[in-house]
C-alpha cells in the first residue's frame, strides 16, 4: 500500500512537470493554431539561463524567476518575429499547411544549437533547493523528497495564478475570446494581434517553469528537454488541444500512468509508454478526454 | 519535336536515368575520394528527401519522423543481415519492407488525424525511436550492429575503392528511386495525391477513399526511407542508434523544403546542400578557431537557420521563385511586342 | 453621426462583390438593406465594420473615414458589428459573451449600467448568465448577440440577418424590439435582411442591391410600395 501511495506521489510529481509543459503547448496552440515544436528550446535556453544565475548567486529562486522572465520574452519575440512574418508570406501553395509547424521545428533547431554553441553540449548541473533525500517514516522509506513536494506545489502555483486570470480578469477574457472566435474578438475592440503575444510569452513563462523543475540533479544538455516535449505533447492530447484544465489533467494521467508502469513493469517501457498512450487516446477518444465538439483536421 | 520526345512517358523517364547513371559513372572515376564518398551521402538523401516528398509535397501530410523510418530500416536490414545471413540486396529488400510496414502501421492511425496531431506523432517516433534502440540488447546498445555491405567484387580491379563502391550502390539505388517515385506521381496514384493536397474535400466527393490514400502515400514514403535508412548503415558499417538523431529528421524536411516539396528532382539540389554545409561549416569552424561546441553546432545551426530562411522566403523551393520570374519575365516581353 | 458611402467597391479575389455603392443614412434611422443571396450585403457590412478591405470608394461615419481602419479601432468609435451566424462564442458563458461587448470600455460603470439595462430588456439571458453560450436556443443567441453590441453603447450598429434561422415569430419580437431601442438610445442601425417585409416595415430608408449592385435606394415606405422593385426585388 505504502509502495502504491509513493508510486502514485512521484507520479504526480512527474506529471505535473508534463502538465506545465502541456500548459504552454496549449496556450500557444489556443491563440495560433500551431503546434509549437521550439517551446522545447525556448523552456531549454530559459533552464540554461536560470543555470547561470543559480552558478552566480547559489539562489534557486533567483534562478526561476529569471527563467521565467527570459522565457516570457522569448515567447514574445518568436510570435512577433517568426509568427506574424510567416502568415503574412504564406497564404497558399503545397507548404502552406504545414509551414508553421515547419518553422517552429527550424526554430527548435537553431536554439539548441545556439544554446550548444554558447555552454557547449557537455552536461551541467544545478542543484535542487531543498532536499531531494526521500522521506522516511521510522523504518520505511518513501521515494519522495522535500524537492518533490515543490515541484508540486510550484506547479499548483502556476495553475492557480493561470485559473484567476483566464477567469477572473478582462485579459484572461480576452485570451479566451481571441482563441476561439479571433473575429469577434476584433469586433468586440480586442487587439487581437497582441493578445496573441501576450499567450506566447505566458507560454513560454510556462515553459521555462517546466524546464528548470525537471532539470536540478539530472544533467542538462541542449536536448535535455525533447522528450519532455513529446510527453508534454501527448499530455496535451490526452487533454484534448484547446483544454487548459484538459492539459493538467493530461499530465497527471501520464505522470501517473508512467509511475505505475515503471513500478510495476519496468523501465525499459518508459517511452513505449508515451507513445502507446498517445495512440490509445487517438483511436479511442479522437477528440481527447475533454474535448469539445470540433475534430482533430484543424 | 523534343516536347513530344520527353512526354513521352515511362519510357523516356528510364532513358534519362539510364543516362544520368552513366554519367555519374564516369564522374566518379575522375573527382577525389572524398568526393565520392560525399557522392554516396547526397544519393542516400535524394532517397530519403524523395521520401519526404512524396509524402508532405504530394499528399499533403507532414513528417517530422522521417530519420525514425530509417532507422527501422537500418536495423531490420542489420537484424535480416546478421540472423538470416541474407545477401546483402536481399537486406535492402528486407529494409523497405520493414519501413513499409511501420509506415502503414503508423499511417493507418494516421489516415484519420492531421496537421498538429500527425507532425506531433511523427516527432515522438523521431525522437523516441534511437532511445528504444538503446535499450534492448538485441539491437545491439550503443554500438549497435554491424552491417557491411562486403568488399567490391574483384573483377572491379584493385583500386576500386570501397567509397567508389559505397557510391555505385547508392547512386544505383537513388537513380532506381528517383525512376520509380517519378512513374508512382505520374500515375493514377499520384494524380490522386495531388487531388486530394489541394482540396481534400472536393476529393472526398469525387469518391476517393481518402484514408486509404493516405496509408498508401505513407507505406510507401516510409519504405523509401527505409531504404535510405539501410544505405546510411552500410556506409557507415553498422546500424547504430545514433545516426539516426532527431536532427536527421530536420535535415531531411530543410532538404524537402529546399527542395521545393513538390519536386522530386529538387530532391539533389536539397541533398547536395545537406551534404555541402556540414562540410562547409566544419571548414568555417576551424577558421573560426575550430572549439569543439563549435563544430558540433555550427552545422545544425546553419541547417535550422536555412530551414526557417526557406519556409519564410521560398516557401515552395527556390525553383518556384525561378518560375514565377520566368513568368513574369514572359509576359514582360510578351507586352514589349 | 451620419454613415455616409460613396461609389464602394469591394472585390473578393476576381469576384467583385460590390460595384461603386453609394448611399447616406441620417442619425438615427433605420436602414434595411435588402437583396438575393449573394447580392454583397454581408460583405457590405463587414467593410463597413473593418473586416473585409475596400478595392475603391469612400465611407465615413460621423465625417471620418472609415474605410481602411481595423475592426478593433472602428469599434471604439461606436460602430458596433452583429455578424452573420454564428455571432456568439459558443465556449465561453452568456456572462463572458455579454463582458465582451464591454470589455474595452474605460467606464467600468456605464458598462455595469448599460449591462443591466440590456438583461431587463432580455430577461432569458438573465436567468441564463451562468449557462454556456452553447447551450442557447437560436433566438436566444441572436439577443446574446445584440446584447453584447448594445453594451458597447454604439452609435452606428450593424446587423448582419437577425432573423436568420428564427421563428416569424421570434422575428417579429426582435424586430419590434430593435425600433423601440432605437427610439430610446437614438443610435444608427443598418439592418441586413432577407426579410424584405417585416425589414422595411421598421425601416426608414431602404437599400437594394443584386449582384453587388445598387437597383434602388430610398424612403422605405417608397420602396415596399413600388410594385416593380416588389415583383423583382422584394418577393412580396
Ligand atoms: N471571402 C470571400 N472570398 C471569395 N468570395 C466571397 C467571399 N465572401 C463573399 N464572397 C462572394 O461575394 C459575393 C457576395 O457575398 P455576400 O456574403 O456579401 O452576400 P450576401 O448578400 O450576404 O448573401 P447572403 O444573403 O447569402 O448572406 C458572393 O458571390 C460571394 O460568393
Ligand atoms: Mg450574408
Amino acid at each position: 500500500m505504502l509502495a502504491f501511495i509513493s508510486t502514485l506521489l512521484i507520479g504526480i510529481t512527474v506529471g505535473a512537470i508534463y502538465s506545465l509543459m502541456a500548459l504552454s503547448l496549449v496556450l500557444v496552440w489556443r491563440s495560433t493554431r500551431v503546434i509549437n515544436f521550439a517551446q522545447a528550446g525556448q523552456a531549454i535556453f530559459s533552464t540554461y539561463v536560470a543555470y547561470e544565475v543559480i552558478q552566480r548567486t547559489g539562489n534557486f529562486i533567483l534562478g526561476m524567476a529569471a527563467a521565467v522572465v527570459v522565457g516570457a520574452l522569448l515567447g514574445a519575440l518568436v510570435e512577433v518575429l517568426l509568427m506574424r512574418t510567416l502568415f503574412k508570406r504564406i497564404h497558399s501553395g503545397a507548404v502552406a499547411a504545414v509551414a508553421p509547424v515547419i518553422a517552429t521545428l527550424g526554430l527548435l533547431g537553431v536554439i539548441r544549437a545556439s544554446v550548444g554553441l554558447i555552454w557547449g553540449n557537455d552536461g551541467h548541473r544545478f542543484d535542487a533547493p531543498v532536499s531531494t533525500q526521500a522521506f522516511s517514516m521510522g523504518n520505511t522509506v518513501i521515494p519522495f523528497s522535500r524537492f518533490n513536494l515543490l515541484v508540486i506545489a510550484t506547479a499548483a502555483l502556476v495553475m492557480i495564478v493561470f485559473t484567476v486570470i483566464f477567469q477572473k480578469t478582462s485579459l484572461g477574457l480576452s485570451l479566451r475570446a481571441s482563441a476561439f472566435a479571433p473575429e469577434i474578438a476584433r469586433l468586440s475592440g480586442i487587439r487581437v494581434g497582441s493578445i496573441r503575444t501576450i499567450g506566447w510569452a505566458f507560454a513560454g513563462a510556462t515553459g521555462a517553469v517546466a524546464g528548470v523543475l525537471i532539470s536540478p540533479n539530472d544533467s542538462l544538455t541542449p536536448n535535455s528537454l525533447d522528450l519532455l516535449l513529446i510527453f508534454g505533447f501527448v499530455s496535451a492530447v490526452i487533454g484534448g488541444l484547446d483544454s487548459l484544465i484538459g492539459a493538467v489533467v493530461g499530465g497527471l494521467v501520464l505522470g501517473i500512468g508512467k509511475a505505475l508502469i515503471l513500478a510495476y513493469l519496468g523501465s525499459s517501457l518508459d517511452y513505449p509508454t508515451a507513445f502507446v498512450v498517445l495512440a490509445i487516446v487517438l483511436i479511442v477518444r479522437p477528440g481527447g478526454i475533454f474535448s469539445m465538439k470540433r475534430g482533430r483536421n484543424a | 519535336m523534343l516536347k513530344k520526345f520527353f512526354a513521352n512517358g515511362v519510357r523516356t523517364r528510364f532513358i534519362g536515368t539510364i543516362a544520368c547513371g552513366w554519367f555519374l559513372l564516369l564522374a566518379a572515376d575522375r573527382v577525389d575520394p572524398l568526393r565520392v564518398y560525399q557522392g554516396g551521402i547526397v544519393a542516400i538523401y535524394v532517397i530519403a528527401i524523395a521520401s519526404v516528398i512524396l509524402l508532405t509535397g504530394y499528399s499533403g501530410q507532414v513528417s517530422l519522423g522521417q530519420g525514425a523510418f530509417m532507422a527501422i530500416g537500418g536495423f531490420s536490414a542489420a537484424l535480416s543481415s546478421k540472423y538470416w545471413h541474407l545477401p546483402f540486396f536481399l537486406t535492402l529488400i528486407v529494409a523497405v519492407l520493414a519501413g513499409a510496414l511501420a509506415g502503414a502501421l503508423l499511417g493507418g492511425g494516421a489516415a484519420r488525424l492531421s496537421g498538429p496531431y500527425l507532425a506531433g506523432i511523427t516527432l515522438a517516433l523521431a525522437i523516441g525511436l534511437p532511445n528504444l534502440a538503446n535499450q534492448f540488447s538485441f539491437l545491439g546498445g550503443e554500438q549497435g550492429l554491424d552491417y557491411s555491405v562486403g568488399d567490391p567484387p574483384l573483377r572491379f580491379g584493385m583500386d576500386f575503392t570501397t567509397d567508389k563502391w559505397f557510391f555505385w550502390i547508392t547512386g544505383l539505388a537513388a537513380l532506381i528511386t528517383l525512376w520509380w517515385t517519378q512513374n508512382i506521381l505520374m500515375s493514377r496514384y499520384g494524380r490522386t495525391w495531388r487531388a486530394l493536397r489541394s482540396n481534400p474535400a472536393a476529393a472526398q466527393l469525387a469518391g476517393i477513399h481518402v484514408g486509404r490514400v493516405k496509408v498508401l502515400a505513407f507505406t510507401l514514403s516510409a519504405g523509401l526511407a527505409g531504404l535510405a535508412g539501410a544505405l546510411l548503415s552500410m556506409t557507415l558499417f553498422y546500424a547504430l542508434p545514433s545516426a539516426f538523431p532527431l536532427s536527421l529528421s530536420f535535415a531531411l524536411v530543410t532538404g524537402a523544403v529546399l527542395a521545393g516539396v513538390t519536386h522530386l528532382l529538387g530532391s539533389m539540389l536539397g541533398a547536395i546542400v545537406l551534404v555541402a554545409i556540414p562540410a562547409y561549416a566544419e571548414l568555417l569552424a576551424n577558421k573560426l578557431g575550430g572549439a569543439e561546441r563549435v563544430i558540433a553546432n555550427l552545422p545544425g545551426l546553419m541547417i535550422s537557420t536555412l530551414l526557417i530562411l526557406a519556409v519564410l522566403f521560398t516557401p515552395n523551393g527556390p525553383g518556384e521563385q525561378w518560375r514565377t520570374f520566368k513568368e513574369k519575365k514572359g509576359k514582360k516581353d510578351r507586352q514589349t511586342r | 453621426m451620419t454613415l455616409t458611402v460613396n461609389n464602394l467597391s469591394v472585390d473578393h479575389g476576381a469576384i467583385r462583390a460590390l460595384n461603386e455603392i453609394s448611399f447616406t443614412v441620417a442619425p438615427g434611422q433605420i436602414a434595411a438593406v435588402i437583396g438575393a443571396n449573394g447580392a454583397g450585403k454581408t460583405t457590405l457590412l463587414r467593410t463597413l465594420s473593418g473586416l473585409t478591405h475596400a478595392t475603391t470608394g469612400q465611407a465615413t461615419w460621423e465625417g471620418k473615414d472609415i474605410l481602411g481602419k481595423k475592426p478593433e479601432n472602428l469599434v471604439r468609435s461606436g460602430i458596433a458589428h452583429v455578424s452573420e451566424g454564428k455571432s456568439v462564442i459558443a465556449e465561453l458563458s452568456v456572462k463572458d459573451n455579454l463582458a465582451l461587448g464591454g470589455i474595452w470600455r474605460k467606464d467600468k460603470k456605464d458598462v455595469a449600467l448599460a449591462t443591466q439595462e440590456v438583461l431587463e430588456l432580455f430577461p432569458r439571458l438573465q436567468e441564463r448568465l451562468g449557462q454556456s453560450a452553447d447551450t442557447l436556443s437560436g433566438g436566444e443567441r441572436q439577443m446574446l448577440a445584440i446584447a453584447r453590441a448594445l453594451i458597447s453603447r454604439p452609435g452606428l450598429l450593424l446587423l448582419d440577418e437577425p432573423s436568420l434561422g428564427l421563428a416569424p415569430l421570434v422575428v417579429a419580437q426582435i424586430f419590434q424590439t430593435l425600433s423601440q431601442l432605437r427610439e430610446r438610445l437614438g443610435f444608427t442601425l443598418v439592418l441586413v435582411e432577407q426579410n424584405a417585409m417585416s425589414a422595411l416595415k421598421i425601416a426608414d430608408i431602404g437599400i437594394i442591391i443584386n449582384l453587388g449592385r445598387l437597383v434602388a435606394s430610398g424612403k422605405a415606405s417608397d420602396l415596399s410600395n413600388d410594385p416593380a422593385l416588389r415583383a423583382a426585388y422584394l418577393g412580396y
